[in-house]
């Protein structure tokens, strides 16, 4: 049996640039300057002027069905809309426009343990955050006991969270979540948290909510999980479905869309998050002293990234990853870890970063970018290039693409002993 | 297997589904009020106590100023319970508007991750001044058996007048709690209202020393009519209702009521994107 149990139509988000850009929020002083100002506009020059009102839609004539047990994955860059369509779905603002259609109770996790109070214990706390997350008191005694054997903290239950480790926090509060049983689930990302082991009990539990025939929405930048665990993706770029197909179809197309990003140029590019006050301009990378080719590194031999930024000042850091084909992170390289080599007092408005052996399998690696000064994050982009290893020689061992399996290859030798 | 329930979503939505969704939503009312009492006393030495110690402090100054010093009449009661059967209410309605006021505030994190009406936070923010007011009621009970006083059948109303000090708690409430929202200025608004309040509600004296011509002005201030409730319905009898006053302040009670929630639904749509 299927039957569409969510229905979008034609949904859109319109936001008032103002209203979510740096000033979260106004006082009546400004409320009244800026009313005052725009009554005497209007006198004086008769004419509308929205000149510091733009608008900006997060979302733009959407409209999916999806049928009862569906598991769909959620794709797309930094400001495609995924968050804005969730929280839409989960009731928690308004569309503009359009409209859905839901059946069922709808059960959304945008955040992993909303609403904990820290001073209350983990007993209290799975009561508060099962109301809030619409779950009766009935129903939380009954589920009481799974959900304690599930966050394996029973030891602390009459503890005040603010003395649990973060994993127990975590735990505790996915377990809440897990034990929810609505129609409908929507989760984002939180599966990001909590040890590797507790990852996987979570993806099970999520799996077998699927096969009782709940229906999910799960918005991941993981793309290994999402063929293990949506049965159809759909990718959204700023603001519209791009797909809405199989899985292996929006991995693809999401891959080369960050491929595409990756051409643009960078100073153009708003996919950006951060203060803004120092930003990325051009990135380099190539092996050094091998005749100039850009873009492209060899395994075993040196490389040299090289960040061009708009300025530089005392306190700034860099942090930058790289992931594998699957979006999962291979390596971090982060300034902030300084070694007595490292750069001592910044001057310029280039940082270098050198490898003395790139221990990278051939394939093709997403580079992020953050930059950031005293703490604060300045600016981060995904996807700011997309690097070729080409295959290369190890330390005398050819490496090559076939001989290749996971995404590093240590120096190692072999013998008989 | 019974059908699951229906819901469509799109801009403007449906009264009816909000109602139906705050009853679906009732145990959060309990479980928000209950979380911030349980809060509020964790790691304090005394707990409870410090709701009783405000009061009755309250209460000696201004019988000592009011009573002993400026000897105004008690309208034939003794005076602490006079101040007492005024400052219950008062207490109440400004406990009520400083913790609904910063509700969504304080909640901020919940309302931008999960849904549920938002009329749940502020309202629970009134019923955990409303504990407050049962606690302190005690102190009252105390008084009248330490003065032997024995209340009139008056008494029996006081259910109306408690009805009536919430309904003026959360119309204010409402519309506080709203604006703070999107005017942060209303943060040090509320504590001015509640302070100036104190001083033209009558707390301290009984609103019979204002001058007749002024009376019908003075209940303008809707907290006059529902303190003269309290001390017709606890003190009996020499106290007497002013009725045109009175009707006035029942009227603005409900004025603000019924504006505050349509407020607050209209400002709602909002909060996630603002607050």
């Amino acid at each position: 049996m299927s039957e569409a149990v969510i229905k979008v139509e034609n949904l859109g988000k319109r936001y008032v640039i103002g209203q979510q850009k740096q000033e979260k929020y106004s006082t009546l002083r400004d409320a009244i300057a800026s009313s005052t100002k725009s009554i005497i506009r209007n006198v004086t020059s008769r004419q509308k002027t929205n000149s510091n009102q733009a608008e900006f839609w997060a979302l733009k004539d959407i409209s999916f069905e999806i049928n009862q047990g569906d598991r769909i994955g959620i794709v797309g860059r930094n400001g495609a809309g995924k968050s804005t369509l969730l929280k839409i779905l989960s009731r928690i603002t308004e569309p503009t426009k359009g409209r859905i259609k839901l059946k069922g109770r709808v059960a959304s996790l945008l955040e992993v343990g909303t609403g904990f109070h820290p001073e209350l214990t983990g007993r209290e706390n799975i009561f508060l955050n099962g109301t809030i997350l619409g779950m009766t008191k009935l129903e939380i005694k009954q589920k009481f006991d799974e959900i304690v054997d599930f966050s394996e903290v029973e030891k602390f239950l009459d503890t005040p969270v603010k003395r649990y480790s973060s994993g127990m926090y975590v735990r505790l509060a996915f377990a809440i979540a897990a034990h929810l049983e609505p129609e409908i689930l929507i989760v984002d990302e939180v599966l990001a948290v909590g040890d590797a082991q507790f990852q996987k009990k979570c993806l099970g539990k999520m799996k077998d909510a699927g096969k009782e025939g709940r229906t999910i929405l799960f918005v991941t930048h993981n793309m290994a999980v999402l063929p293990n665990l949506c049965s159809r993706g759909i990718l959204l770029n700023r603001g519209y479905i791009a797909v809405d197909d199989t899985v292996s179809e929006v991995v693809n197309t999401y891959l080369n869309l960050l491929e595409k990003a990756s051409l643009e140029d960078l100073a153009t590019r708003t996919d950006r998050r951060g203060k803004g006050k120092i930003r990325l301009t051009n990135v380099e990378f190539f092996v050094p002293d091998n005749s100039g080719v850009k873009n492209t590194l060899v395994t075993g031999l040196p490389a040299k990234f090289i960040f061009h930024l708009s300025q530089i000042k005392p306190g700034l850091y860099c942090v930058f990853t790289l992931y594998n084909q699957y979006n999962q992170p291979v390596a971090n390289f982060n300034s902030m870890i300084h070694s007595q080599n490292d750069w001592q007092n910044p001057t310029g408005t280039k940082i270098s970063c050198d490898i003395e052996e790139l221990l990278l399998v051939p394939g093709r690696y997403q580079l992020n970018v953050g930059i950031g000064c005293n703490q604060e994050m300045q600016d981060h982009i995904e996807a700011v290039a997309i690097i070729t290893v080409e295959p290369g020689i190890l330390r005398g061992r050819a490496i090559t693409k076939n001989s290749s399996y996971g995404s590093v290859c240590l120096p190692h030798i072999w013998n008989f002993t | 297997m019974p059908s699951p329930p229906e819901l469509i979503i799109e801009a403007g939505r449906s009264e009816h589904q909000y109602w139906r969704d705050i009853w679906r939503y009732r145990e959060l009312f309990y479980f928000l009020a209950w979380r911030d009492i349980l809060v509020r006393y964790k790691q304090t030495a005394i707990g409870i106590v410090w709701a009783l110690i405000r009061p009755l402090l309250t209460m000696v100054v201004f019988t000592v100023i009011f009573g002993k010093i400026a000897k105004l009449p008690a309208d034939g009661a003794p005076y602490p319970i006079l101040v007492f059967a005024a400052m219950l209410p008062w207490q109440f309605f400004a406990n009520s508007l400083t913790e609904s006021s910063n509700s969504l505030i304080n909640n901020s994190n919940l309302i931008a991750k999960v849904y549920f009406p938002r009329l749940i936070v502020p309202s629970s923010a009134v019923v955990v001044s409303f504990v407050d007011f049962l606690v302190s009621g005690m102190i009252l009970l105390g008084l009248m058996a330490w003065y032997d006083f024995v209340p009139s059948w008056r008494i029996l109303t006081l259910p109306l007048w408690i009805a009536i000090a919430f309904a003026a708690s959360l119309g204010v409430g409402l519309w506080l709690a709203s604006l703070n929202v999107q005017y942060r200025d209303f943060r040090y608004i509320v504590p001015f209202i509640v302070q100036f309040g104190l001083y033209i509600s009558p707390v301290g004296f009984s609103s019979s020393i204002v001058p007749q011509q002024w009376q019908f002005l003075y209940s303008l201030n809707p907290m006059v009519g529902v303190i003269d409730g309290f001390r017709w319905a606890i003190i009996g009898g020499e106290s007497s209702l002013y009725l045109p006053g009175f009707l006035l302040s029942i009227g603005l009670v409900t004025l603000f009521l019924i504006s505050g929630i349509w407020f607050f639904r209209k400002m709602e749509r909002t909060f996630a994107d603002v607050i």
